[in-house]
């Protein structure tokens, strides 16, 4: 039975299935109508509250563990190219080059 | 070719997502080549086209690859893109016309359209949600397709740094919207939250209560 379908496989239906429905939900139910106000603050605020989480979770996680390592010096780099106002592919440059560079370095 | 609403607004999410493109296309071929022993080399690009999601796929293949079971996985997976319920709500108001055309353009904000779409007032410019997500979707499927293929060739993407392109794209765009003190805490929190959680809490599970923070925004400013 089971290698009728891989585990590979099914986790590629479940997985696809479900981020489709979750993508799907607010638009479809919610389309085209403004939010409440106070619902609106709120949304308003998920953008600095998740984008930052994702970049102290990729610059200091690994799997269920925080790690000091090179990427923190690219990203503190990245950091000061962010404040000399430097457009986001010199950005992405400067980060990868200085981690690239530390791994070789130490 | 100027005016709001014309083919403007597609070419300009093209152009600003570019640089972002070049880090996804290195991060779906190191997708490809993490994947391939244990999915095969089609399931993972299958994977690409349906979820677009990158952490997801990641912790899902990871997981398998790692001897995990399938319940595990998928369970990291979706708990991985629970934001992006949340961040549906928040496109949604933007997003008009028929209901089909509103699931299939939904498909295409991630992360990087979320927040190269935002016009500063709250609001998502819809065109370049479709006009970056396109370009993002083709360097995503293609990059996966080529590392499925021919990664080998590549290596170890971590030596090119590529690890750090994705905190530092993430930092870019956040900086624009810390504009107010509210958003700042909020940014701090949300920062805050997910290191905590990190270390005790299965992935995935962080992000999501990071994303909590926003509920600060229940009192006026």
């Amino acid at each position: 039975m089971e290698a009728l379908v891989s585990p590979a496989w099914w986790a590629v239906a479940i997985v696809g299935v479900a981020t489709i429905a979750i993508k799907g939900a607010g638009p479809v139910l919610l389309g085209g109508k403004p939010l409440p106000p106070r619902i609106g603050r709120i949304i308003g605020l998920l953008a600095p509250a998740l984008l930052a989480a994702l970049v102290a979770i990729s610059t200091f996680g690994t799997d269920r563990a925080l790690v000091l390592d090179e990427r923190a010096l690219g990203v503190g780099a990245a950091a000061v190219a962010v404040a000399l106002k430097a457009p986001p592919l010199l950005v992405v440059i400067v980060a990868a080059v200085v981690t690239a560079g530390a791994r070789t370095l130490f | 070719m100027d005016e709001p609403g014309g083919s403007y607004s597609f070419a300009h999410g093209a152009r600003k997502v570019a640089p972002f493109s070049i880090a996804v296309f290195g991060f779906g071929m190191s997708f490809g080549v993490l994947a391939r022993p244990t999915m095969g080399s089609v399931a993972p690009i299958v994977m690409s086209v349906t979820t677009f999601a990158g952490s997801a796929q990641f912790a899902a293949a990871s997981i398998l690859s790692s001897g995990g079971t399938l319940a595990a996985a998928v369970v990291a997976a979706i708990l991985l893109n629970a934001r992006y319920g949340p961040i549906g709500v928040s496109v949604a108001p933007s997003l008009t016309g028929p209901w089909w055309s509103r699931f299939l353009r939904a498909q295409l904000v991630v992360d990087e359209t979320w927040a190269l779409s935002a016009d500063g007032r709250g609001g998502h410019d819809p065109k370049v949600i479709v006009g970056a997500g396109v370009v993002l979707y083709a360097a995503w499927v293609g990059g996966t397709a080529a590392g499925v293929s021919f990664g080998d060739l590549f290596g170890d993407p971590a030596r090119l740094g590529l690890d750090a392109a994705f905190p530092a794209l993430f930092l870019a765009l956040l900086v624009p919207n810390l504009d107010r003190s509210q958003a700042r805490v909020a940014a701090l929190l949300g920062a805050g939250i997910a290191l905590a959680l990190t270390p005790i809490a299965p992935a995935g599970v962080p992000i999501v209560v990071a994303g909590l923070a926003c509920l600060m925004g229940w009192k006026r400013s």
